[in-house]
């Protein structure tokens, strides 16, 4: 049997729809059901699903500051986020903000990290140590540290606690 | 290390050994991690997407953890090169579509895979045998750190990674957990428990990832939440809830095997059976027989052939695989008589 759509490959994908009681069957081949299974999921893809949890409870004035917001650093509009489900860069995490807190909120049920951060950079490559390393960002990561029983780890966030206190005391003293 | 040296041995992961590893077949952490300011590359123009494929090729040389493993260009693999990949579980079908300024980093024994410019700059995986996040999430880390040495990574304080889908902001990290529940499936269960997992925000996916079904009667079982809980966390939750799997699927064995052995004895030696003497089989054809085989070394009902072999003979007879051993294409019919020569010779050959 060949395939129904392009009449040249074997048809190896046997597909049944029924819409409104009506049962239809197709055949492909793998290339074209490839095809047909990706319109499909385009139909109803993650940015409908994502934009969709968006939506909700939008105030009107809200609504027009959000249709003239762009990310200054990659040119994404909160449009293009609606279009496509997906942010253009890490600084648009702060040009959307006002709108990304509840969406986190809902797919997450939080939105406020708690767990790692990174290491600092080692060279001048990056632009030095990362400006904030703040201490309560710390604390999260000794817990989990301990928690894994990743002692030697957790010593060194310990002490870079430690440092931090430190310097803050200093810095209050001044 | 060339591509084609994969072939020669199996994967680490496939090895069928850790714990619970007559259930488990393997453990996934996966971390998202992207470099600040840069576009994501979904978004990226070409000069961007290059940028970043350059800085993280800089940074992955300057790590000695990885001096081992070898970075590939998607640009110098052709269509079966990559779907090769995509069979050893090394990098996503989404991964292979398009090749500009994307690469993947793999090592020898394939416990370490990066997929660079996917949906996130960065995509670091870490696999491991049998029921095991915690030794993953170990390797994973260490990475991890040496790399933000290396590079700046996109990170707010309050919300922690950022990546392209907000879906995975927070620690950017999946573990996922890919288990073989025949028991379940056969003792008609397996619908309630996958509904169970929803309700606790886990997601369910198939053999091969994201948009996959599940086929051989295998799952994978992933965290959705990423924000606002710590690594651990995350881990200690998909742990406790994978353990109760485990313990589900080890009664439903057991009701199989004591309320009618028989029939289950039947089952597992005719589909054995119908492996060993295949002049023609499909993939899927495969996969569901040898979900069958693997229950029965599980359950010592088949005893000339291990796990490890069983294991390695659903990735080695994928399309890309099979075309990649006989060093030439062919076409669906080839394989499907291709596939059955090979799995007689292998089981013939025994353990």
């Amino acid at each position: 049997m060949l395939c129904d759509v392009c009449g040249k490959n074997p048809a190896t994908v046997h597909l049944t729809e029924i819409v409104d009681d009506q049962m239809s069957e197709l055949h492909l081949c793998e290339e074209c059901a490839r095809k047909k299974s990706s319109q499909m999921e385009s139909q109803f893809g993650l940015s409908d699903l994502l934009a969709g949890l968006a939506e909700f409870e939008k105030p009107a004035a809200e609504e027009k500051e959000l249709s003239v917001a762009k990310c200054p650093n990659c040119g994404l509009t909160y449009k293009d986020f609606k279009k496509i489900g997906r942010l253009g860069c890490g600084e648009c995490y702060a040009t959307f903000k006002k709108f990304l807190q509840p969406l986190l909120k809902r797919i997450h049920g939080s939105s406020t990290h708690c767990g790692k951060c990174p290491v600092p950079v080692k060279t001048a490559a990056g632009k030095g140590p990362r400006k904030k390393t703040d201490i309560q960002e710390l604390r999260c990561r000794l817990q989990d540290a301990v928690q894994r029983e990743a002692y030697e780890e957790a010593a060194r966030i310990r002490d870079q606690i430690k440092e931090l206190q430190e310097k803050e005391q200093q810095d209050k003293g001044k | 290390m060339e591509l084609n040296d994969l072939l020669k041995h199996t994967s680490e992961w496939l090895k069928g050994s850790g714990p619970n590893s007559n259930i488990v077949i393997s453990s996934r952490i996966r971390f998202a991690r992207n470099l600040e300011k840069l576009a994501f590359p979904h978004w990226a123009n070409k000069k961007q997407a290059k940028q970043s494929l350059d800085s993280v090729e800089a940074a992955i040389a300057n790590v000695e953890y990885l001096r081992k493993s070898t970075l590939f260009k998607l640009a110098d693999l052709d269509s079966v090169d990559k779907q090769f990949l995509v069979e050893r579980h090394l990098m996503s079908y989404e991964h292979a579509q398009k090749s500009d300024s994307k690469a993947i980093l793999v090592d020898g024994e394939e416990i370490v895979a990066i997929m660079v410019n996917e949906e996130d700059h960065l995509r670091i995986q870490v696999m491991q045998s049998g029921f095991n996040l915690f030794e993953a999430y170990n390797i994973i880390n260490r990475i991890d750190d040496c790399l933000a040495k290396e590079l700046v990574y996109a990170y707010s304080p309050e919300w922690g990674y950022l990546t392209a889908c907000p879906t995975n902001t927070g620690t950017g990290m999946r573990g996922s957990v890919m288990l073989h529940l025949p028991g379940l499936v056969m003792t008609r269960q397996i619908n309630q428990v996958l509904a169970a997992i929803a309700k606790l925000s886990f997601a369910t996916r198939g053999l091969y990832g994201e948009g996959t079904q599940a086929t051989g009667n295998f799952f994978q079982i992933s965290n959705q939440v990423s924000l606002g809980r710590s690594d651990t966390e995350i881990i200690d939750n998909i742990n406790g809830l994978i353990r109760q799997i485990i313990e589900q699927e080890t009664q439903a064995r057991e009701a199989l095997l004591t309320q009618n052995r028989p029939l289950l004895e039947d089952k597992i030696n005719r589909s054995f059976g119908i492996l060993k003497s295949a002049h023609i089989i499909s993939s899927q054809e495969t996969t569901e027989l040898l979900s069958l085989v693997r229950l029965g070394v599980d359950l010592e009902i088949i005893k000339d052939i291990n796990r490890r072999a069983i294991n390695e003979l659903f990735i080695i007879t994928q399309p890309a695989h099979l075309q990649k051993m006989e060093n030439k294409k062919l076409t669906q019919g080839e394989r499907d008589v291709t596939r059955a020569e090979l799995i007689r010779t292998k089981l013939s050959q025994g353990s």
